[in-house]
């Protein structure tokens, strides 16, 4: 769980630095990600990082899956009446939930725009940019006009919050990678980490939908 | 007039004593308070019944009661009302032990940070309130009957790799060996685990990462323990599995809950050892007759 949700981080890093593209609407913009876009489903070494990443989110997912299960087992009788937030935080206790609820959302984005982008139509008007690359971008300023999608996907983004705020220190911590000094530092990097990445994946739809 | 009141002394307007209360506010005088409580306890015959919660109502409760004394006075009246008393662990009765295993209003050893149940005390609630008390709830450890279960595994976990071993002989000068002070801090701070399972219990996932990682860490931390660091660390945290204790999601709650404040910074040497054990060692197998 620990090496491959970390590697997850990373790659929330770099898919990040390439929806902050996004903020260019206009035309120049387009064709930049468009290019960018066509860059990261063609170059070798990305497709390389691709399969690790479908690997890692498929790993994680189902060992946690397992993991959930068998820790369920280990109570098989519950208390009747429990104070876990006395002791631990709300991230914590559910991990699995906000898992599974990052599950559904990534299965309706790749199905919106990677299984578009790789093979699909673009369900859109033009689907080739003036450089006769796929037109991700009019997909996703289509996508984005749409309010529901935007709402659906800010609160995946509440989602992965929390998620983060609790798997980043916990990543560190399966790993024996505790130390008087730097625990305190991972910890505070966690925790920004968890606010900032998913506060910014999160603002670009809402731009989109109200400047785009 | 004076009155005493949950505790606190407290002078009435028209008193007509005249002295301060500063003068006592270094003493815990007596208190005349005393409490109706609503009990609601785990009641269960034997490992193979059912079990439910069961409701008691109690009264004349001190509030410098501990909270088995508080138990001792239910389980006198169930008796003399010809009931049985509930069954509950106890021994030392100062926090040494870690035998009084008791979930309290949803939190081991109830309300209150670094105490055992026997060091909790009936001031931490008040008049009028419903007490929930249940046993450890963990596969690994069976209820016998009311609120005692067997933690048994517990000793099974040291039994797999929780000692060094040494010939005996004549004893070691003590300054023999240096040992870096923060080392054997940290190992003493680990060593305090009284193996009370509170850890376990108030898991979500019932695991028993910090009792095993204290128990490894107060072994591995001397130059004693490093000796067998490696076939340990595999050992023990194989034979938790066993027990059908759960995987540590760092939760953090068992940290909080420990009686002896055990921190889960042991639970991070654990892994940390257990992970390059795993990955760098292959226990020898014994081939018999100083091979
Ligand atoms: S680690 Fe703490 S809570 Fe767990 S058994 Fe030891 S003393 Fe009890
Ligand atoms: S009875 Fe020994 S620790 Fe409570």
């Amino acid at each position: 769980m620990a090496a491959t949700g970390l590697f997850l981080c990373i790659f929330l890093l770099g898919h990040l630095a390439g929806n902050l593209q996004l903020f260019m609407t206009d035309e120049a913009g387009k064709l930049q990600f468009n290019e960018y876009a066509k860059f990261m489903t063609t170059f070798p070494a990305v497709k390389i990082l691709s399969y690790l990443t479908y690997f890692s989110i498929v790993f994680h997912a189902i060992d946690g899956l397992l993991l959930t299960l068998k820790n369920r087992k280990a109570r098989p009788v519950g208390y009747a009446y429990s104070r876990p937030d006395k002791n631990s935080s709300f991230p914590a206790r559910n991990m699995a939930i906000l898992g599974s609820l990052m599950l559904v959302f990534i299965v309706l984005h790749m199905s919106n725009f990677w299984v578009k982008m790789h093979w699909g139509e673009l369900n859109v008007d033009i689907w080739l940019d003036a450089n006769g690359n796929r037109d991700l971008h009019s997909v996703v300023m289509h996508s984005f006009k749409q309010l529901w999608y935007v709402i659906v996907y800010a609160l995946c983004m509440v989602a992965i919050g929390f998620h983060l705020w609790h798997g980043f220190q916990s990543g560190f911590q399966s790993l024996g990678l505790n130390h008087p000094r730097y625990t305190p530092i991972v910890e505070k990097t966690g925790y920004a980490f968890a606010v900032i990445v998913p506060a910014l994946f999160g603002i670009i739809p809402v731009y989109i939908y109200f400047f785009g | 007039m004076c009155q005493f009141e949950n505790g606190a002394f407290q002078k009435k307007e028209s008193s007509n004593f005249d002295f301060s209360i500063s003068k006592f506010s270094n003493y815990q005088i007596f208190k005349l308070v005393t409490m109706n409580l609503k009990l609601k306890i785990w009641r269960q015959k034997g490992p193979k019944d059912n079990g439910k919660m069961v409701d008691y109502p109690i009264s004349g409760i001190s509030p410098d009661m501990s909270f088995l004394e508080m138990m001792d006075v239910l389980n006198d009246q169930l008796v003399e009302k010809g009931d049985l008393p509930v069954a509950f662990d106890h021994d030392c009765r100062e926090g040494i032990c870690g035998s009084c295993s008791m979930y309290i209003n949803g939190e081991p050893h109830g309300p209150g940070r670094g105490i055992t149940t026997c060091q909790l005390h009936m001031r931490s609630f008040t008049d009028g309130d419903t007490i929930h008390i249940e046993p450890w709830r963990a596969a690994a450890f069976p209820v016998i009957k009311d609120l005692v279960t067997d933690r048994s595994a517990f000793d099974r976990i040291i039994q797999a790799g929780g000692f060094i071993s040494v010939n005996s002989g004549s004893p070691v000068d003590a300054n023999a060996i240096p040992i870096d002070k923060h080392d054997s801090d940290r190992a003493f701070d680990a060593a305090t685990c009284i193996g009370c399972g509170a850890c376990v219990a108030a898991c979500k996932n019932a695991s028993a990462m910090l009792f095993t990682s204290a128990k490894v860490s107060h072994l591995s931390l001397l130059p004693q323990g490093q000796v067998e660091a490696r076939d340990r660390v595999l050992a023990m945290i194989n034979q938790m599995d066993e027990e059908g204790f759960g995987n540590c999601t760092n939760t953090g709650a068992c940290e909080v809950e420990c009686p002896k404040g055990i921190s889960i910074e042991n639970i991070a040497r654990m892994n940390r050892q257990y992970l390059g054990a795993a990955i760098s060692y292959s226990p020898p197998k014994a081939t018999g007759g100083g091979d």
